[in-house]
């Protein structure tokens, strides 16, 4: 019989058991069923993803305002970034979504070697991910894209002069960017700017990207530690042989997996693809 | 759970039960996480006391003599910071909602005891952080952080403060998703939501702000950190950066944040009104659909703090209207507390002299809300002393008194002691008092133009100034009087033992031994009653069930 | 020390209808202030628990029709008090027509005017009583707000944008200036005053502090006019100097015990090596002197920030020649009596 249940009877029922049926551990002290653990469990995972919303969602907000901005400026800088590794980042996330949700189904199943199985499955994709972002973060550094004092807009004014993009024009004894776009051989502008504005808003975009990604990397990192804690835990309850195991925390797991994965099916579009 | 007895022929109750300080930093009981946090949120509104004191030493004479402008304005930015992110913001509901929700609702603890003693930790680290950044030089920018000045200029341990603040919002965001999911499913067999304590109702409405709001400010900190270091020109304009878009994304948060402060005071209002009326708070329904009013329509008002920034004037329309609508909740709540003493059996308790007075403070520092919610007076009394009367009076005034009344009202459940009732009343006397001696002259400064965060005045002001100045010493001895005296009463003040001592209504009140034992009641309480029930004193209190034989393996068959 | 205001004096047309609803909104505060506390006192004490007297019986704990009433008529008065403000504020500060403008930069930490003749102020503003004045504020670094409290208007000065202000001053007399948005450290002294003068005042003014006009007066004073020191008879190149360097203002930074902003020790410029903010090594010596009047921004010295006003335009080569004579005597050179 659930608390709601209870609770809904007449007044007659006075009295629940005090001695509770821990489940082998599994139940908090402070809960009265297993069902009302998981909930809870479940509702705290929800709002904590909610938060996580907000967080993410007020940096694609700043994002979005200097987007608008300086669309020209932000569309040349974004020429930087690899699509194709972005892409296969993609893919390798949505996978391990996958075989996350695989290892959840497992969990509920309580079926450890499976579950350990995909999770592990879950680690290495995860894995793949972190390194893409590895190579793809030094091509940056190399190329003084990172934002700090050592940055240089040079990379990005090269691609784009080979593109069509940009023109160097000279006004006033000083050298100006003319960005535009060549249409059939013709150059048509857009709009000047000085070479330090084209810096600085070039990497003000690399800084978005940056904390952005940067962020979101973290996320991964810390999922990467909490599946490999299950993955042991996992293997224990198997070698231990435990009837019956808690499929809870590999559930919420899953569910802050999944957040990180739809995070990056915003950034990915917003930062990578957007412009071309 | 045997009943032993310890020394002091004292039954097991939460605080004796386990007396190691590792019983104590390792704990689960919500109760003890309440207290850890009483206690260290008390140090720290000490220390954002002094620094009140300090900076109204050199506002005692129009020179600025005392201190260097620099100092001074480390000064007014160490109180601001200590007091809203290491006082105010954790006060009731870490102190009381730790301790009083489970009790409130019925249950053994809180839904996540773990994550409620990671959120102290986490914010000690916070604490720390900010402290050290204090002592270390200190931080000049203002508790508002406002760019390019923070970003771009400021000297210091800005980002070190910055890093002290994102942790104590992780410890704020901890708490509420705790308490969201206490709430809904920790409850008692039938405590619905209509029979939850007011108090209840406005911790919900709290926590809903503090899981949405704060991740906002954090990120928004967390740039101005990165600014400091990269000079990426988000929020600069010499890099190309709007120093607007902080505001907006900076007040988004901060403004629900005032909600934090207030909202859980007036829980305590509502509790403490009904308990020294003896009445059922009035308009129950009213009173707990206005603190989810006023939660929501905080999220949309947050520019009214940016009406002189160029912002545009219609957007500066839209948040003056939905300004002057979040008014209404709050007067609503006013008219029902009123209506509750009406035809009530009033005692004059110190708690009801703090709830009068609360009534009295909030709803002066509410009413001159609206003199800054219209656009055309706002435009003029923005960043004047009006601005810091009003935020007085509505924090310390409204939030600071509830937290006292609660203090108070709590302290024998919490405890098992009683205060001396004499000087409860007249701390009560004295902070209400000093609190406006120092606060009213500063509305007259306010109109007469006197801006905020300025060390030295034109000398036509000092009279006022001085006068602020001298009420708040007697605000700070009626603050200091509760320290001594409750500290006192834990040896020599009166033993509590009966679970009711007021006389009034509550799971806390009447299931729940004083002190409280560490599992909270004995057996899973069922309610039958709405809350507040005083009209019906002449059946027996509570909902204590006959026992019936325990069942091994769960419940009833 | 009893004699202290309790109210800012009213100068402006705005200020007057800022004011009127200052004070209304001021009273319905005082009345539902007085009902809400002086009520609750009054159940507390007539509803006391001592007291036997009293009627405590059909003590109801709801009433829809109560909840309505006093939900409605504050959520009325709220509507009428918002609609007054927000068209008053929007007609004050919506962009209007007939003004005379007037530009202020606001840095750390002095507000710098400049009127359209060319007349510039440092920490004040001159204007016209009667007339509709435009203020266009924009801030050199952080932000800052332009206060006239007797005017009861306000705006932020903001790096990077332009914002406007609009009011009309009506009475003639000198008012208090604040920056009003906190700004470093010399926040509370980035202050001023506002002198409001009747038109034909003004105009006077106007012309005596037109570039030229200064430029003029200063020359006059160095040639043994009027305003000739006691010594009579021409004075030296240097003595010359420093009337000009009066005359332009330049003593409110340079050489002032109370300046309010950190500015380059004088006395010493003249020969030092001097090292700039951009790495470079310069000498201190004429042509540095007069670039750093003409445009202080091209060579700032390390240590220093940019806050100095270019005195393109307001200076003649015959001045600026008596005032590097005056800033070489300060370090004691012997060429001060060419």
């Amino acid at each position: 019989m659930s608390i709601q249940e209870l609770g809904k009877q007449s007044a007659t029922l006075e009295y629940t058991g005090e001695v509770h049926h821990h489940a082998d551990g599994i139940l908090g002290e402070q809960f009265e069923t297993l069902e009302q653990q998981n909930t809870a469990y479940l509702i705290g995972m929800w709002a904590f993803i909610v938060q996580e919303v907000l967080f993410f969602g007020a940096i694609f907000t700043a994002y979005a305002v200097y987007r608008f901005k300086y669309v020209l400026e932000f569309t040349l800088a974004h020429h930087e970034l690899s699509v194709p590794i972005g892409t296969l980042n993609t893919f390798v996330l949505l996978f391990s979504s996958y075989t996350m949700a695989r290892a959840v189904r497992a969990a509920m199943q309580n079926r450890h070697t499976k579950q350990a199985f995909y999770l592990l499955l879950t680690f290495l994709f995860a894995g793949v991910f972190m390194v893409n972002k590895y190579f793809e973060y030094g091509a940056k550094f190399e190329h003084h894209l990172f934002p700090n004092a050592y940055y240089s807009a040079h990379e990005i004014v090269e691609h784009a002069k080979a593109k069509g993009e940009l023109r160097v024009v000279v006004e006033d004894g000083r050298e100006m960017y003319e960005l535009g776009k060549t249409i059939r051989g013709e150059f048509k502008p857009f709009k000047k700017v000085s070479p330090e504005e084209f810096e600085q808003r070039t990497k003000l975009f690399f800084g978005f990207y940056f904390v952005m990604t940067g962020l979101h990397g973290l996320h991964v990192l810390v999922g990467m530690i909490v599946i490999a804690i299950l993955i042991g835990r996992a293997l224990i309850d198997h070698m231990k042989s435990k009837p019956i195991a808690d499929y809870m925390p590999v559930e919420m797991t899953g569910l802050y997996w999944h957040l990180v994965d739809i995070v990056w099916i915003f950034l990915f579009p917003l930062l990578y693809l957007i412009g071309r | 759970m045997a009943t032993t007895t310890y020394t002091g022929g004292q039954k097991q109750n939460y605080l004796n039960w386990k007396t190691t300080l590792a019983s104590w930093l390792f704990t689960l009981d919500h109760k003890r996480i309440a207290i850890l946090y009483l206690v260290s949120i008390s140090i720290f509104f000490l220390l954002g006391g002094l620094a009140a004191g300090v900076v109204r030493a050199e506002l005692a004479t129009p020179k600025g003599d005392l201190l260097t402008s620099d100092v001074y304005n480390k000064m007014f930015s160490a109180h601001g910071i200590i007091m809203i992110f290491l006082f105010l913001i954790p006060s009731i509901p870490a102190v009381f909602g730790n301790f009083l929700l489970p009790l409130m609702i019925g249950a053994r603890d809180v839904a996540f005891p773990r994550l409620n003693l990671l959120s102290w930790y986490v914010f000690m680290a916070g604490a720390a952080c900010i402290l050290i950044a204090i002592l270390r030089g200190g931080i000049d920018t203002g508790w508002t952080f406002y760019t390019p000045y923070s970003s771009s200029f400021a000297k210091g341990e800005v980002s070190l403060a910055i890093v002290g603040i994102f942790l104590t919002g992780f410890s704020s965001i901890f708490t509420g998703i705790n308490f969201l999911v206490t709430i809904h499913k920790m409850r008692a067999p039938g405590m619905t939501w209509f029979r939850l304590p007011l108090f209840v109702w406005a911790m919900y409405a709290t926590s809903l702000i503090q899981v949405l709001g704060t991740p906002v400010v954090a990120i928004t900190l967390l740039l101005v950190a990165v600014e400091r270091t990269f000079r990426i020109g988000i929020f600069d304009p010499s890099l190309g950066g709007d120093p607007i878009l902080f505001q907006h994304l900076f007040w988004f948060y901060s403004h629900p944040a005032v909600y934090i402060m207030i909202l859980p005071a007036m829980g305590v209002i509502s509790e403490v009104i009904s308990a020294f009326s003896k009445r059922r708070v009035f308009g129950y329904h009213f009173v707990a659909f206005s603190s989810l009013a006023i939660a929501i329509i905080g999220f949309l008002v947050w520019g009214h703090h940016m009406y002189t920034s160029g912002q545009s004037m219609y957007a500066g329309i839209v948040f003056s209207f939905l300004t002057w609508i979040v008014a209404i909740p709050s007067a609503i709540k006013t008219f029902n507390w009123m209506a509750t003493i009406w035809k009530g059996r009033v005692h004059w308790d110190t708690p009801m002299l703090y709830a009068l007075g609360f009534m009295g403070l909030f709803v002066i520092g509410g009413l001159t809300g609206l003199h800054l919610a219209a656009l055309a007076t706002n435009v003029y009394l923005t960043d004047t002393y009006f601005v810091v009367a009003h935020f007085h009076y509505v924090m310390v005034g409204g939030a600071i008194m509830g937290y006292l009344a609660a203090l108070h009202f709590w302290w024998p459940k919490m405890t098992g002691r009683m205060y001396p009732e004499g000087w409860g009343k007249l701390a009560a006397l004295l902070v209400f008092v000093g609190f406006n001696l120092t606060f009213f002259p500063q509305f007259l400064l306010g109109y007469m133009g006197m801006p905020r965060r300025y060390h030295s005045y034109p000398e036509e002001w000092a009279v006022l100034n001085l006068l602020s100045t001298a009420g708040s010493t007697v605000l700070g001895l009626g603050y200091l009087l509760p320290v001594i005296y409750l500290t006192w009463s834990l040896k020599y003040g009166t033993v509590v033992t009966e679970r009711n001592p007021w006389g009034a209504r509550g799971l806390e009140w009447e299931l729940v031994d004083t002190p409280p034992d560490p599992h909270n009641f004995e057996r899973t309480p069922i309610v039958t009653r709405p809350a507040y029930d005083y009209n019906h004193p002449e059946e027996p209190t509570g909902f204590v069930p006959k026992p019936r034989p325990v069942v091994v393996g769960g419940k009833d068959g | 020390m009893w004699n202290f205001p309790l109210v800012p004096p009213t100068a402006s047309k705005e200020g007057e209808a800022i004011s009127l609803l200052y004070w209304t909104i001021t009273t319905i505060a005082i009345v539902f202030g007085t009902i809400v506390l002086l009520g609750a006192i009054y159940l507390a004490v007539r509803y006391r628990a001592s007291n036997n007297a009293v009627d405590r019986s059909n003590a109801t704990d709801s009433d829809l029709r109560i909840e309505l009433a006093w939900t409605l008529i504050p959520l009325v008065i709220a509507m009428v008090m918002f609609g007054w403000a927000a068209k008053l504020y929007a007609d004050i500060y919506a962009p209007r027509e007939g003004y005379y403008e007037v530009f202020v930069i606001g840095k750390q930490w002095m507000w710098h005017c400049q009127h359209p003749n060319g007349a510039r102020e440092n920490n004040m503003l001159t204007l016209p009583a009667g007339r509709l004045v435009k203020v266009s504020l924009i801030s050199q670094d952080v932000i800052h707000a332009f206060s006239i409290p007797a005017f009861r208007v306000k705006r932020d000065a903001v790096p990077g944008r332009y914002n406007a202000m609009y009011f009309t001053p009506t009475k003639p007399g000198v008012y208090h200036l604040f920056c009003t948005e906190y700004c470093g450290t010399k926040h509370a002294e980035m202050i001023g005053k506002v002198v409001v003068l009747p038109e034909n005042e003004f105009q006077k003014w106007l012309e005596k502090n037109a570039p030229g006009a200064i430029a003029a007066a200063a020359t006059a004073a160095t040639t043994g006019s009027a305003a000739a020191p006691a010594t009579g008879g021409t004075l030296t190149l240097a003595q010359q100097g420093e009337q000009v360097f009066k005359a332009l203002g330049c003593n409110a930074c340079h050489l002032n015990p109370n300046s309010p902003v950190k500015v380059p020790d004088l006395t010493k410029t003249w020969g030092d090596t001097i090292k700039l903010t951009d790495g470079r090594v310069v000498k201190g010596d004429e042509a540095y002197i007069r670039e750093s009047i003409l445009n202080p921004a091209a060579k700032i010295r390390e240590g220093y920030q940019n806050l100095m006003p270019p005195y393109q335009g307001q200076v003649s080569e015959e001045q600026l020649v008596q005032l590097i004579a005056y800033i070489k005597s300060l370090a004691g050179a012997s060429n001060g009596g060419k």
